[in-house]
């Protein structure tokens, strides 16, 4: 007894489609002149902290190194990139705006990748905590040391007013920030769905392991970190684009962690949960930002935290394990479709094992491939097991 | 070409001063199944990490085939020819079986294909992922874990894990595969079928293997050679018959 | 020598957080991310106890107590640390005991945060002067070589703090259970030593040492503000690992260092640097020893 199997899994399909209906509906607004320069700019924010944060959680969720040094390559990107789009505005006059864009985006994202590669060699060395706290020092010694130079603008910051899109008259920098997120959802789930992020997750799941199957670590390693910091210094480009100055504070560490809290909230190794948790942070940034000023801005913060530690303790804590399996998402939809909860003993292998999964990651729902034809024999729990596993 | 594949020339490490090994010479002859026995921490997995780069030998060389492998990384010698399994398993847990032995088929030549090519998906990407995958599921029949490729590895039962952990390092496409303890932990009925598929590997493949092994019923029924290790030094070597009745050996394992 | 006595001083600051990153790690095995805003909360606690309100209702009970009142601070200080060290413990790193380090580690950046947020929702973003009581003595036979009273007093309570510390740890029952914990947990369980206990008092010590810390802060820059903690914090934690994390001495070399370090760059043309100076520092020694100065090297088995 057989069937045939024709599976299309289209999960990272689904990604690109929320970035291209949020375009749309940006342009959409655009069109029927609905756009608010505000509104602009939020959908601006939202474009380039989807890029910080699917490519922090390249790093974190897929090679499995902490990083806390990510504003550090959005810092090199918005300085470097930010002088580069000032001095070629001067070159080749006002009206190439997007020609300006591109080039400095480009210049911007290269330099920040050579940050990357020099941040990636201590990650050949050193574990964990250590590698935690060199990219967190990293991330402290490029804003020191842009700081004080005086091409850069020093203390006072770079100044790109001249960069500025107006948002009344022109109000296209999110079109193209949002065709950047793109550009890397599509590298980066592709070399995510391919051998080399099998070789990815294997040295994040088992070093010792990996190296034992002749994997290059150093080549990986090195790999992650040059592609997500040049898409760091690409968000840190588009950024140096909608404010003026470029200040050193912006990028302090606070900051890396708030792209982490992106990362960890939305789920490691899951893209749709860092584009959502970038899409939400954001949107209640931007509406905090609003209605709260002064020293209530900080209720902002504390907010954050909370619901950091609640999260966290919440999908990690060994004691909440059986809590965790009850009312799990999976779960829930199980109960929503079914109108009950699912019979743990039918649930099929497939089924990730969060307890036993070190970073609760669900790496292999994800990397699942698009167009699988299978014979498999036909198993009563093939059909229902394989829903509840999503 | 000579009969040998691996050979090793006084090989030994000191860590602090502690001799984990000293003048070891193992000698293995293409195709051979070479069992390396000794009672607990006489050393053996030490020389497991030794001949996979995992340590770095403070004293002597090895060869396989001919070719000297002596400090060499532990990617470098898996490329060489040399794949190891681990006494305490280490599979990629969050991936899928199929996934696993996926992994050991990377640096196969057959399935080159660079990240730019796989970044745009280029349709040599399609033609190596699809052959990948046959290949895998190919290595997973003869480990009868064909029907689990979808499963993760991490819920597999132990025996059929230490099973993916030969497939996968199979997958590698060694000259000599290192078995660190296979059996440990399973019922003699799985053993039973270990024995068979390593003899079954061992020809098919063409593949030179050496295991370490408590289970003596096991070593006995598929070595045709051994090596006894204790303290760190080679106590007998030869025939396994012959090594297992030396009154030495049964000593080292009995106690006086 | 002036600088040198100031580096001194702010290294035995350093040292003095560092000693309680360093003891959480080797006994709890985690970065206590938050540890620097315990300085900041012990620092809030001072200013708090000295502020006008404060001393005119102990004054109202009594005139002649005022005089204490910077006693009074500095024990209100180490023991609400004390106590809220015990307490991010129990509530936010507790329930992760045995989950993945990462976790931990995050936890403790949202407590930080979380911290700091609550510093900020209650007492105001701007920085907030501690109360002129809080002011040590001229000494005049230290004060005529240049060196300043707070840096001496600094240096020397650092010093007592830190062979106080080494004696509690190499010379009490409690001492010798935190190193047995720290060298295998799983075998200090299996001899009786309660863990959890061990791992509360570690935190306790590590919290007080950070209120101290605070106090020594306030007479050197006698502002409060909810960002206090964070910059001596990451300094102290780089420190910690210059040290070798897990170590207890080697804590206190790089803490001193650190901080002989910082005063030397402040001092030379330099000075714009300093923070970069240090961190690349941390790079260098790592990349050269991944473990810190003093760190064990561990060997993973294979």
């Amino acid at each position: 007894m057989g069937k045939l199997n024709i599976k299309i899994k289209p999960k990272h399909l689904v990604n690109y489609t929320i970035v291209l209906v949020m375009l749309l509906v940006g342009v959409v607004m655009l069109e029927t002149g609905n756009l608010r320069p505000s509104i602009a700019q939020l959908f601006t924010q939202i474009g380039y902290s989807i890029i910080l944060a699917v490519s922090l959680n390249f790093v974190v969720g897929f090679l499995g190194e902490l990083s806390l040094g990510h504003a550090g390559f959005m810092c090199v990107g918005a300085y470097i990139g930010g002088l580069s789009a000032v001095l070629l505005k001067e070159v080749l006059g006002a009206s190439a705006k997007l020609p300006v864009l591109i080039i400095a985006m480009l210049i911007g994202g290269f330099s920040a990748a050579i940050f990357g590669f020099v941040i990636g060699l201590p990650s050949l060395r050193l574990k964990g905590d250590y590698l935690a706290i060199v990219t967190l020092a990293f991330g402290e010694i490029v804003r020191n040391v842009f700081m004080n130079q005086k091409i850069f603008g020093g203390a006072r910051g770079l100044t790109t007013g001249s960069l500025t899109y107006d948002t009344r008259r022109a109000p296209t920098l999110f079109i193209v920030t949002f065709i950047v997120a793109l550009v890397m959802l599509i590298i980066i789930q592709n070399i995510v769905r391919s051998k080399h992020g099998r070789a990815i997750t294997a040295i994040r799941d088992n070093e010792i392991a990996a190296k034992a199957m002749g994997i290059n670590i150093t080549f990986y390693k090195l790999f992650v970190f040059i592609v997500a910091a040049f898409f760091a210094g690409c968000a840190g480009v588009i950024y140096a684009h909608t404010t003026t100055p470029v200040l050193y504070t912006f990028f302090s560490y606070n900051y890396s962690i708030e792209i982490l809290v992106m990362v960890v909230l939305g789920g490691m190794g899951s893209i749709t949960g860092s584009i959502f948790s970038a899409m939400f942070i954001t949107i209640v940034n931007f509406m905090l930002q609003s209605q709260l000023s002064g020293d209530l801005a900080s209720l902002r913060n504390l907010i954050y935290a909370i619901i950091l530690i609640v999260v966290v303790v919440f999908s990690n804590a060994p004691a909440l394990k059986s809590f965790r399996e009850k009312y799990s998402l999976g779960a829930l939809f199980a109960k929503l479709f079914r109108g009950k909860l699912s019979d743990p003993s039918k649930r099929k292998d497939d089924e990730a094992k969060w307890d036993r999964v070190p970073t609760k990651i669900k790496m292999d729902a994800l990397l699942s491939t698009d167009l699988n034809v299978d014979y498999t024999p036909a198993r009563p729990e093939d059909v229902s097991g394989g829903k509840e596993g999503k | 070409m000579s009969d040998i594949m691996l050979k090793t020339e006084n090989l030994g490490i000191t860590f602090g001063g502690l001799k984990a090994a000293q003048d070891v010479n193992i000698c293995i002859r293409k195709k051979q199944l070479y069992g390396l026995i000794g009672p607990n921490g006489a050393g053996k997995t030490t020389i497991f990490n030794l001949l996979t780069g995992v340590y770095k030998p403070t004293a002597g060389k090895f060869y396989l085939d001919g070719e000297e492998l002596t400090g060499k990384t532990q990617e470098a010698i898996n490329r060489k020819g040399i794949a190891r399994t681990f006494q305490n398993i280490r599979l990629f847990n969050n991936m899928t079986v199929v996934r696993n032995v996926m992994v050991g088929l990377h640096n196969n030549p057959e399935f080159k294909c660079n990240p730019f090519v796989s970044a745009f998906r280029l349709p040599r990407h399609f033609k190596v992922e699809k052959a990948m995958r046959e290949r895998a599921k190919e290595l997973l029949r003869i480990f009868g874990l064909e029907d689990e490729r979808n499963s993760l590895a991490c819920n597999l039962p132990y025996g059929k894990q230490r099973k993916l952990e030969i497939a996968r390092a199979l997958a590698t496409n060694p000259k000599l595969l290192l078995l660190d303890e296979p059996a440990a932990g399973m019922n003699p009925q799985e053993t039973e079928e270990l024995m068979d598929t390593i003899r079954f590997i061992n020809k098919e493949f063409d593949l030179t293997i050496l295991l370490i092994e408590h289970d003596m019923k096991l070593v006995g029924g598929i070595c045709e050679e051994l090596t006894v290790l204790n303290f760190g030094k080679v106590l007998a070597e030869g025939e396994t018959k012959e090594v297992l009745n030396n009154p030495e050996v049964i000593k080292a394992y009995i106690g006086d | 020598m002036i600088t040198l006595i100031d580096g001194l001083s702010l290294g035995s600051i350093y040292a003095l957080i560092a000693l309680g990153y360093t003891m959480v790690y080797g006994i709890a095995k985690m970065l206590n991310f938050a540890h620097g805003d315990i300085i900041m909360v012990g620092a809030y606690a001072i200013m708090v106890t000295l502020s006008q309100e404060v001393t005119k209702a102990i004054a109202s009970i009594n005139p002649g107590l005022v005089v204490y009142s910077p006693l009074l601070a500095i024990v209100l200080s180490v023991v609400i640390c004390t106590i809220l060290g015990i307490l991010v413990e129990k509530l936010a790193y507790k329930p992760l005991r045995g989950a993945s380090p990462l976790a931990v580690l995050i936890t403790a950046i949202g407590v930080s945060y979380f911290l700091q947020g609550l510093a900020q929702l209650v007492f105001g973003s701007q920085p907030k002067p501690v109360g002129s009581a809080w002011k040590l003595p001229a000494i005049e036979a230290i004060n005529k070589l240049g060196i300043t009273t707070a840096a001496a007093v600094t240096l020397v309570c650092g010093i007592i703090i830190m062979i106080a510390l080494t004696l509690f740890i190499n010379c009490t029952r409690t001492g010798s259970a935190m190193l047995a914990v720290s060298e295998d947990r799983g075998a200090a369980i299996l001899m009786g030593v309660n863990v959890n206990k061990i791992i509360s008092i570690t935190f306790a010590i590590g919290s007080a040492l950070a209120a101290f810390a605070g106090m020594f802060y306030l007479f050197q820059i006698p502002n409060t503000e909810p960002t206090l903690g964070a910059m001596p914090g990451i300094t102290a934690f780089t420190a910690a690992v210059i040290g070798g994390i897990g170590s207890i001495p080697g804590a206190m070399i790089g803490g001193v260092l650190l901080g002989v370090i910082e005063k030397f760059c402040l001092a030379s043309p330099l000075a714009p640097y300093t923070v970069a100076i240090k961190f690349s520092l941390l790079i260098l020694i790592l990349l050269v020893k991944p473990t810190g100065l003093l760190g064990k090297v561990v060997r993973e088995k294979v």
